[in-house]
């Protein structure tokens, strides 16, 4: 046996571990510096539409004036789209991780995970050439029925392209992500907590209430959040399924816009100043978006002292 | 408060493999049993079936009968769930909710069921609770601070209490010491010897020495070989089984003579 010094040490291994950490650390500075990238382009191409005239922006009344109602479209549907997708999302998950036979469970993760897997335009075609007809009568039932709500006022869409069948369609694109990311989460969750719950003589509801679901809602907040980056982002199938015009506060008139389909439907014939109203209509959005991040960290990090980790 | 157990002719099996065989045994109202054999013996496994906490694994299933005061758990109509808030069970690791705090944890077990009591009971509930566990002079000024906080021999008293808050008649315990500091392991025996008074306790231990200081009776379970069915080889008072058994087996186990 050779004797070693302390002062040798087996040079391979350290290169390794120098390339490794390298690797690492150029990996993560490119990450911020396309960021940083993006965001500079599109304020350094914002700029000539937030400091142009306002007669000059589309509408002639300035680009906040052109730009909120947008906003508040793009809210709205990203809302309905999350409020529809996140119980059935966990519901579903709940199901695939803690009730279904192991058989069944595979089956139907595999059919959500494929759910993903589709193009968005398709789901606009759908939307747009199937649901939207067949859904109409129901919106047709809301405004006799509940039209006294501002948000079901009729006279309903007769062709049903509204922002609440947008909504439906974006719900439908992002439950797949929540629900495999909920899955996910819940399989984790400790077998010693599980047991815990059910020794207490808890009902397996019961054992979800007090072990799976505190345990798992960072996990859901992050999956609900990136649904919401989803469906505040998509693009193809809100332009076909929405017959879009000026901010409506009913959901099953035809009228409303989002972000991103505004971008999509005139960037094409756009130019000049044009552009840069687009370009900064996309500004807001990514502020949005990094807001929307932003807050759900805050959620998730209010309650690290429970959460498990330690 | 506390009840009897009588097991007769108990078969477990995990699907078609049989894992322990044939176990009659007469566990006496308060008193500590302690199961002790080597590893893989069956005696965790045949722990959890005494409160039916086996059918979470899945394929698992009994033959046989366990009467607590006479009433077969396995009788038709009975549920799990109201066995399991009879016959309260402590962990290998202490497992309090993470995302609980300490009042809420000795808690838990009683907000189930949609039960409802006032503030005033439920104050009196956790310091009764923590009392019984010897846990209360230490955690008296931070229940409302999460239970993971907490040493681990804290951790697994918060779980006596979690256990005992519920009021049950049998409390089992599953190696409750063996992820503990010997003086973590003391105070949870010295409480073990408290809980006697009023419940019945089953604990499963490694530790001889251990089922020795705590036990009234002692199980000594062991198993042929791999793949073989674990058995009850003798069951008897704990003087009686570590200085005079009957089988040559448990002689050789208690003695050290054995694997």
């Amino acid at each position: 046996m050779t004797t070693t010094s302390l002062t040798q040490s087996r040079g391979a291994g350290r290169a390794g571990d120098k390339v490794f950490s390298g690797a690492a650390l150029a990996a993560g500075c490119l990450i911020l510096a396309v960021l940083f990238g993006v965001a500079l382009f599109l304020v350094v191409q914002a700029i000539p539409a937030l400091v142009a005239s306002p007669d000059k922006i589309q509408g002639g009344e300035g680009f906040f004036a052109y730009i909120w109602p947008i906003v508040i479209g793009t809210v709205i549907a990203a809302v309905i789209a999350l409020v529809i997708a996140t119980p059935v999302a966990i519901g579903v998950a709940l199901f695939i991780s803690h009730f279904a036979p192991r058989g069944l469970a595979s089956g139907l993760g595999y059919v959500i995970d494929l759910l993903a897997a589709i193009p968005s335009v398709v789901y606009g075609a759908w939307g747009a050439a199937f649901l939207a007809r067949e859904i109409s009568p129901a919106y047709d039932w809301l405004a006799n029925n509940m039209g006294w709500l501002p948000i079901f006022q009729g006279p309903a869409s007769a062709t049903g392209k509204t922002i609440l069948t947008a909504g439906i369609v974006l719900a439908v694109m992002v439950l797949p992500i929540i629900t495999s990311l909920s899955r996910e989460i819940f399989l984790q969750t400790p077998k010693l907590h599980e047991e815990a719950a059910l020794a207490l003589g808890a009902t397996r509801w019961e054992m979800i209430k007090m072990a799976v679901l505190p345990f798992g809602r960072p996990g859901i907040v992050s999956a609900v959040m990136l649904g919401l980056g989803r469906a505040l982002g998509e693009t193809m199938a809100v332009a076909l399924v929405l017959s879009s015009g000026a901010l409506t506060a009913s959901l099953i008139q035809s009228g409303n816009q989002t972000i991103a389909a505004e971008i999509a439907l005139n960037f094409p014939e756009a130019s000049g100043l044009k552009v840069s109203t687009l370009i900064a209509a996309g500004l807001v959005l990514f502020v949005i978006t990094l807001g929307v991040n932003m807050i759900a960290r805050w959620i998730i990090s209010r309650h690290k002292e429970f959460s498990g980790a330690n | 408060m506390s009840k009897r157990i009588d097991v007769k002719d108990l078969n477990v099996y995990y699907g078609k493999f049989l894992a322990v065989e044939d176990v009659n045994i007469n566990i006496e109202a308060k008193s500590v049993t302690a199961f002790i054999g080597p590893s893989g013996c069956g005696k965790s496994t045949f722990l959890r079936t005494l409160n039916r906490m086996h059918e979470v694994i899945p394929g698992a299933r009994v033959e046989g009968e366990v009467l607590l005061d006479g009433d077969n758990l396995y009788g038709p109509g009975v549920d799990p769930v109201t066995v399991r808030s009879q016959i309260g069970m402590v962990f290998q690791r202490p497992n309090p909710f993470p995302t609980m705090s300490i009042r809420d944890n000795v808690l838990a077990g009683v907000k189930l069921n949609n039960q409802k009591i006032s503030k005033g009971e439920a104050d009196a509930l956790v310091e009764r609770s923590l009392q019984g566990a010897n846990l209360w002079n230490e955690v008296k000024d931070r229940l409302a601070k999460p239970g993971s906080g907490l040493s681990g021999g804290q951790q697994q008293r918060l779980c006596i209490a979690r256990a005992i808050a519920v009021e049950p008649q049998v409390i089992l315990m599953d190696e409750p010491c063996s992820a503990l500091d010997p003086i973590s392991t003391l105070a949870i025996e010295d409480l073990i010897n408290d809980l006697k008074d009023q419940y019945t306790v089953v604990i499963v231990t490694h530790n001889m020495q251990q089922a020795a200081r705590v036990s009234d009776r002692t199980a000594f379970f062991n198993i042929a070989g791999t793949g073989k069915p674990g058995k009850l080889i003798e069951v008897g008072d704990t003087h009686t089984i570590f200085s005079n058994p009957t089988q040559k087996a448990t002689e050789d186990y208690v003695s050290g003579r054995f694997g």
